[in-house]
């Protein structure tokens, strides 16, 4: 190899040869083939140069013999040329390539939501205890009537638009198959069903063997419009119009063929080994009204039995595309935050457009509501939510729910190594090689997403139950119940909250 | 069944045509959006104007307009027969993954965007006179054929066409000599093998507007193909 193209590994792997007892376990569970035994020395060596830090080897070493670190060998120090703005300059240099990577933005970035604090009642309020005292959880997602209306013999009209119940405002939000695996969607739909949420296609179809789910499946309808047909569009609770995404706003996505293999080839409804390209524009929409268009056809196709969802990326002017996405006749806007994950995006992309979801959330709210539309849609954030304390501020800041992706995903067992584009995950999620698929077990994968939402759940009822509050609806957009510190005047006043100790 | 579109709006029209029979009738149709939409096993007739998403998403359903037609035409189609006695917008066929659609007439911009193709099902657009520009965009599977039965000196086909072109087939007649291809795609004149493929296409073409087959000399077609199977790369380097 040209010693310029030598990059130094990221990873070193550290064995603890007095434990290690040759089981080659670590061989036969590594996708990238990073242990291998040396006949010569009789012991197991590892190419670090091809470790991804996945942590299988680890995690499955029956005698805990391993372990990775990052590696320490460093470039000379420098506090604007870090060491990997360094490496990715030789790995263009000597590819040509876009730089591509997967999940979402690693960068410091302020993440606002450490920045909030919740509110509790303290003497002059009660503080409630969910243990004993009821308290809703319950969402409904979808068009709110802006004015009680009777019928002619005085009784009230009860009928509403379509809308989404949820029994914990979360849901899991747009992988789709091809991106992930099988078994990994197979979790995912039985999880929703459990929980009484729903999870969402993405932009790949849907399995024949999930149809079955339809009633807590979100199905997506992308600028590629893989995979739609009238059959998929009815089987859904609802339909998603995927406008942007957050990790990538602004591009298309590409599924190379080589990926269009078997089911996914099936289910995207293209033949195998054709490219999947999904351009970066809806090409019939060009505008709000051409928005609306997209949104009334699909309602025409399924009869108004369905609410419509749009998912838009968190950019620069959103509060003004959320006005107008709020009358385009959408149900439902979801906004996917800049921290968005993603199977692959360009690096420069992912890490360099679009705007945080608290940022972006709490500036539609406030607009939607100035203008007196607010009832017209039901808002849903994406775009990193780690945990129930992130869903409880996304809700006060005036989200209805929250979408989940990273956070489901690390549920079944993925340890956000950030090579799904490898197509080589070693926890079956992120794959679809056959061995490694079946390496997630969808009775373990479904239980451990029905515990982790479970346990968000009573997080949820604790930390509302402490702010003397006993229903998210009394919690939506109650920025009263937010405090900031490390902030500065203009993200409080965007934040519509006030620094703590005011 | 006979509808009368007059003064309606297109959710009260779109109602009457699932309440009615398997055959129906609009009269007075004047730009009433997404009709049809979905639509699995009728035939619906119609006299006027459609407007914009005529038929999207339709499964299998007969549309035949005598008129003119708007935007998207048969959006994301999946199966079923659109046959327009006049021009088509922009958009015809965008995404369509199955059926027919002929126009007698011209088309507009982004016919059959990002059309496609998928086992049995070979999505075919058939337009009679000119088309506008950036036809086959994307296009990754079925067929688009332009007749230029009215060229009336104007060109075949407009700025643009066939950018991201990576799968299907697009058959032009006549004079292609002013039209600039990009470079990943590929342009033959169509042989006998070529022309099976789309002659029964083109005959009910002519069965639909009266038009004598006869006139369209195999010879004279061109074919647009993609330039190998994945020609739509861009090379990225993992990061």
């Amino acid at each position: 190899m040209n010693p310029l193209d030598y990059v130094v590994p990221h990873f070193e792997v550290i064995r603890n040869f007095d434990r290690c007892t040759n089981c080659r376990a670590c061989e036969r569970q590594c996708a990238n083939d990073a242990h291998f035994f040396d006949p010569k020395t009789q012991t197991m060596q590892c190419d670090d140069s091809k470790c991804v830090n996945c942590q299988r080897c680890v995690c499955t070493c029956p005698t805990h013999a391993l372990k990775i670190v990052e590696n320490d060998a460093s470039f000379r120090r420098n506090a604007n040329w870090s060491g990997e703005a360094i490496t990715e300059i030789y790995k263009q240099a000597s590819s040509g390539g876009v730089l591509l990577s997967s999940m979402g933005n690693p960068t410091s970035n302020p993440v606002y939501w450490d920045r909030l604090l919740i509110n509790a009642s303290q003497v002059t309020n009660p503080s409630i205890d969910p243990l004993r005292e009821p308290m809703e959880t319950r969402v409904f997602l979808g068009k709110k009537p802006s004015e009680t209306v009777r019928n002619p013999d005085g009784t009230l009209n009860t009928d509403l638009p379509p809308q989404l119940e949820l029994e914990t405002p979360v849901m899991f939000s747009a992988m789709s198959y091809g991106s992930i695996s099988y078994n990994a969607h197979e979790s995912l739909a039985r999880a929703s069903r459990e929980l009484g949420v729903f999870y969402n296609t993405g932009e790949g179809g849907l399995h024949e063997d999930f149809y079955k789910y339809g009633a807590n499946t979100i199905v997506q309808v992308a600028s590629g419009r893989f995979g739609v047909h009238e059959d998929y569009l009815n089987v859904g609770a609802a339909i998603e119009i995927k406008m942007g995404q957050g990790a990538k706003p602004g591009i298309g996505g590409h599924l190379p063929g080589a990926k269009i293999v078997g089911d996914v080839s099936r289910t995207r409804m293209i033949p195998e080994g054709s490219d999947a390209i999904s351009p970066a524009p809806h090409h019939d929409v060009y505008s709000i009204e051409d928005l609306r268009q997209l949104v009334f056809s699909l309602k025409e196709a399924t009869r108004y039995q369905k609410p419509i969802i749009v998912k838009v990326a968190a950019v620069h002017n959103i509060a003004a595309i959320a006005s107008g996405v709020a009358r385009s006749g959408a149900d439902i806007i979801a906004l996917d935050g800049y921290r968005g994950g993603t199977g692959a995006a360009p690096t420069r992309i992912r890490d360099n457009v679009g705007i945080p979801i608290e940022l972006a959330l709490a500036a539609v709210d406030k607009r939607l509501r100035d203008e007196g539309i607010r009832n017209n849609v039901s808002i849903v954030v994406g775009g990193s939510i780690r945990n129930s304390a992130d869903v409880v501020k996304a809700i006060a800041l005036g989200a209805d729910a929250c979408y989940i992706g990273t956070a489901a995903l690390l549920a079944l067992g993925c340890r956000l190594c950030r090579t799904c584009s490898s197509g080589k995950c070693n926890w079956g999620i992120a794959t679809q090689r056959p061995e490694l698929v079946k390496r997630l077990n969808p009775d373990i994968g479904c239980k451990r997403l029905v515990n982790l939402l479970t346990a968000w759940r009573r997080e949820i009822m604790e930390l509302m139950g402490g702010m003397g509050i006993n229903s998210i609806e009394a919690l939506r957009g109650n920025r009263l119940m937010l405090r900031g510190v490390n902030l500065n005047e203009k993200e409080l006043e965007i934040l519509g909250v006030l620094h703590a100790g005011e | 069944m006979v509808i009368d579109a007059k003064n309606k709006q297109f959710n009260e029209l779109n109602r009457d045509i699932w309440l009615s029979n398997t055959e129906g009738k609009i009269v007075n149709c004047l730009g009433q959006r997404f009709i049809a939409a979905g639509l699995k096993d009728k035939s619906i007739e119609i006299e006027g104007t459609p407007g914009n998403a005529l038929g999207a998403y339709l499964n299998g359903a007969s549309i035949f307009v005598n008129g003119n037609a708007q935007d998207a035409v048969g959006d994301t189609m999946n199966e079923g027969t659109i046959v327009i006695h006049g021009n088509v917008g922009d958009a015809a066929g965008y995404a369509m993954r199955g059926g027919e659609i002929y126009v007698a007439g011209n088309a507009g911009y982004r016919v059959g965007i990002h059309m496609k193709e998928y086992k049995e099902k070979k999505p075919v657009i058939v337009i009679g006179g000119r088309v506008g520009s950036f036809l086959g965009e994307y296009l990754a599977g079925g067929r688009i054929v332009v007749l230029g039965t009215n060229r009336d000196d104007k060109p075949l086909v407009g700025s643009f066409p066939c950018a991201g072109m990576h799968g299907g087939k697009i058959f032009l007649y006549g004079d292609i000599s002013a039209i600039i291809f990009p470079s990943h795609v590929h342009t033959k004149v169509a042989t006998t093998t070529d022309w099976k493929e789309i002659e029964p296409y083109v005959t009910r073409f002519c069965e639909f507007f009266g038009f004598d087959k006869n006139r369209f000399i195999p010879d004279n077609f061109t074919v647009v193909t993609p330039d190998g199977a994945n020609p739509y790369k861009q090379l990225y380097v993992a990061n």
